[in-house]
């Protein structure tokens, strides 16, 4: 037999084992999620969520689905945040300084409290990314930001009202398009495929039988 | 930290570590693996299966599960919606806001036609989220488009349609430099060169990955461009049933608001499902990699309206799905955990296989381990086996795991588990759907026009086992070839009138094979309220 733990959502009491996720303990309640649930794994961001424990001060975030139910846990989902996502034309902006000042100026008004980081459910150091947007060093910003899944809870805690997901996707783009060095063996190999280079070899290997495709497969040289 | 009943065999996994890692297992024959796989993989369980008795794959066997939903109601009968009423008009209706709907919507929308995506939970919420291991492409100088095929043509036991397949090897590179260009951060070298590793099956290293958080990555970077093209995505939003045309072309479908439960129509000159997969439906019984709404919903809405399955009865069983602790059984352990030199030992410390074995042989060779030979490892939730991560940190050297596969280390640590430093009990998880609806080359299905597929709901790119990898490709190469197909497609169409006649005409269909069933479909989420018994 599982232990009990009793829980409350939104404020309502119910009591669980204590070996379930936040998710799943809310759908042992009875809830059929259908907002605040996607991944189910810790990829998506989908089910930020803000929590207390009984007589702690201290309130805390994470992923339902990644984080163990405790004993008198006050749950509250975040399944939704205002975000601002700016747009702007990839093929026509520049890795520099000025795209951030132009798209999300607010990111200068940081008054560094922190806030950002210590909330971060995948435990990034997300003032730091911040900070390395603001001063345009975008591989730094791509890296450091990097297992971002932009569930949004640093940006409900930012008395600044900066959308970091949104600077950090920014910056990742930036970074994977123009700041990372290009790979000549893709576009050597794009280039011979355009021309025709593996023509031949592809009709051959779509005429061959199964008999003849079974011997090539099982004699096929495997690179260590 | 594992409790006192690993401890035992924890210290066998140990003590052999060393030799375990000089080990070098041999691959199996063409015949034992086929003996393997008829004896251990839960595609060959016949009593798991059940032939559909009517409909465009009449008289083919499918997973149960599938075969009841496949013949199910719809959800809606066709005096209930005004097809006068049109919410939605567009020359591109996507269905589905994973990777592949996606690529498709960013093609449409390039090629100019008026697009729109419809998705059940959000843009992203979605299987193309959680790939972790990477995308195949044969970009380097030693590997060839042919050398590609010829590993996914064998994989998936020479069952894929030729045509599909060549064209996803040969558009592989392109659509990894679309990718690029778009912003995704490959892992490079210094000087470029992608840094890509083997998987299961491939007899190149080809997989290109972003650490291990590539088909975020990837899904992330095509989400933004979708947002900046302003693209309409309507999300928390489901189809639940296509509409054709007076002269039986697909013309739409029938949406559903998740929330609020309001119908709509959208009314559409082609329409493309990109649904993505079925692990939600648990078949046998399985836990599942996949994301919440992976319920086949693609699969039902297409053979409602005529379109028809290609090896609907393959299912992929990912060899390596977290068995332990309870909180993530199922969940994913990427196949790069093996690329990178971790093996798979048994509860005496044993490697029982060669780590790169194809997911179905490997999946059923660790079946085999935990049942027939018992020499799997109980951890109250079924039998597993060790899959032993701290080898990679001793091939790779220190840091390479934190490097290569954070989110693993992540995942774990959440429990308690340092994967540097002990290994990790697995056992298979239903992840792919390798079947699905029946396409040409040009991304249509070749029984409903306009009707187009792309993603994890098409079958027969892969054959009958799909590689690591070539998965996150097709959603790429065939979500971007359905887009462009589709949009070229809408420029010249007259539409006849809107119906949903087919809805009758699928239940007399029903009525005269005998079936009865009171089960509705789509399935649209799966239902885990009371799931954990409550005693
Ligand atoms: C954990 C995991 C790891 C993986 N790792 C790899 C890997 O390393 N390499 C690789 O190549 N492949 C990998 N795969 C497989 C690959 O990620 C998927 O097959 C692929 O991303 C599917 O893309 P898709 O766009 O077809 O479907 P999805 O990305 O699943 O998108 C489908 C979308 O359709 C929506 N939808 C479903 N039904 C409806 C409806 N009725 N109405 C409206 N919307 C609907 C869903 O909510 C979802 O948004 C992995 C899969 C998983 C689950
Ligand atoms: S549901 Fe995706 S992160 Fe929790």
């Amino acid at each position: 037999m599982d232990k009990m733990v009793n829980i409350f959502l939104f404020g309502k009491k119910y009591e669980v084992p204590d070996n379930l996720t936040i998710m799943c303990a809310m759908e042992y309640a009875g809830y059929q999620l259908v907002r605040g649930c996607g991944c189910r794994n810790g990829f998506c961001g989908a089910c930020a969520t803000i929590y207390r424990i009984k007589g702690d001060r201290e309130l805390k975030v994470c992923l339902a689905c990644q984080t163990k139910v405790e004993n008198d846990m006050y749950i509250a989902t975040l399944p939704f945040f205002p975000l601002i996502k700016q747009v702007y034309d990839i093929e026509n902006i520049k890795p520099e300084q000025q795209i951030m000042m132009q798209l999300y100026p607010e990111i200068y008004a940081c008054i560094g409290c922190n806030a950002c980081t210590k909330s971060c459910t995948q435990k990034l150091n997300v003032m730091q990314y911040i900070a390395y947007a603001q001063r345009g060093d975008f591989k730094s910003c791509a890296e450091e930001s990097f297992d971002c899944v932009m569930c949004g809870v640093c940006s409900s805690r930012c008395p600044a009202g900066i959308s970091h997901p949104q600077v950090a996707m920014l910056a990742r783009r930036l970074n994977g398009k123009y700041l990372a060095p290009k790979s000549e063996h893709l576009e050597s190999r794009v280039a011979e495929i355009k021309d025709g280079t593996y023509d031949e070899l592809i009709e051959a290997l779509m005429g061959k039988t199964i008999e003849e495709m079974k011997e090539l497969y099982n004699h096929r040289d495997i690179e260590k | 930290m594992y409790s006192a009943e690993f401890q035992k065999s924890l210290h066998e996994v140990e003590a052999a570590r060393e030799a375990n890692i000089a080990y070098e297992p041999a691959r199996m024959s063409a015949e034992d693996k086929e003996r393997l796989l008829e004896a251990y993989h839960p595609d060959y369980k016949k009593t798991e299966f059940e032939k559909l008795q009517f409909g465009p794959n009449k008289g083919d066997v499918v997973p149960r599960e599938l075969c009841e939903i496949l013949q199910a109601h719809s959800r809606i009968t066709a005096d209930q919606i005004d097809l006068n009423d049109v919410r939605y008009d567009v020359d591109v209706l996507i269905i589905g806001g994973g990777g592949a709907g996606a690529s498709a919507a960013i093609e449409a929308d390039r090629a100019g036609a008026s697009t729109m995506i419809v998705t059940k939970l959000r843009i992203g919420d979605a299987n193309t989220m959680m790939a972790e291991g990477g995308i195949q492409a044969a970009d380097k100088p030693n590997d060839s488009p042919a050398i590609h095929f010829l590993d996914a043509f064998g994989g998936g036991h020479f069952a894929a349609k030729r045509e599909l397949l060549a064209k996803l090897v040969c558009d592989a590179p392109e659509a990894i430099q679309w990718l690029n260009e778009l912003g995704v951060e490959f892992d490079k070298t210094s000087d470029g060169t992608m840094i890509t590793t083997h998987g299961g099956g491939t007899s190149r290293k080809r997989m290109h990955a972003a650490k291990d958080y590539s088909g975020a990555e990837i899904m992330r970077t095509l989400r933004d461009e979708v947002l900046n093209r302003g693209i309409n995505v309507v999300d928390f939003t489901a189809a639940i049933e296509l509409i054709l045309d007076d002269k039986g072309n697909a013309a739409g479908a029938v949406l559903m608001n998740m929330e609020t439960k309001e119908l709509m129509v959208a009314r559409a000159k082609t329409v493309i499902i990109a649904t993505g997969g079925a692990g939600r439906m648990h078949y046998q019984g399985f836990p599942t990699s996949n994301h919440y709404g992976a319920t086949a919903d693609g699969l039902v809405l297409g053979y409602r309206v005529g379109a028809k399955l290609l090896y609907a009865d393959t299912l992929q069983y990912h060899p390596t799905g977290a068995a332990y602790p309870s909180q993530i059984f199922g969940a994913l352990v990427t196949e790069k955990v093996r690329s990178l030199g971790a093996k798979l030992v048994n509860s005496e410390g044993r490697v029982f296989m060669h780590p790169l074995e194809t997911r179905d042989v490997a999946a059923a060779s660790i079946i085999r381990e935990c049942s027939d030979r018992d020499k799997g490892i109980d951890t109250g939730n079924g039998k597993a086996v060790w899959l032993d991560t701290p080898m990679i940190e001793r091939i790779g050297g220190e840091g390479t795991i934190e490097r290569r596969i954070p989110a693993m280390m992540r995942m774990f640590a959440n429990y308690g588990i340092d994967i540097r430093k002990e290994p990790i009990l697995v056992y298979p998880t239903l992840h792919y759907q390798n079947g699905g609806l029946d396409i040409n080359a040009d991304g249509m299905t070749p029984n409903v026009e306009n009707l187009f597929v792309a993603g994890e709901a098409v079958g027969g790119i892969h054959g009958r086992n799909r590689l690591m990898g070539n998965s996150l490709l097709d959603i790429i190469v065939f979500g971007r070839n359905a887009g462009k197909n589709a949009a070229a497609k809408s420029r010249n169409i007259e539409m006849g009138m809107l119906t949903l006649d087919h809805i009758a005409a699928f239940d007399a269909e029903r009525e005269k094979a005998g079936v009865k069933t009171s089960a509705v479909s789509p399935r649209l989420l799966p239902d885990y309220t009371n799931r954990h018994e409550r005693t």
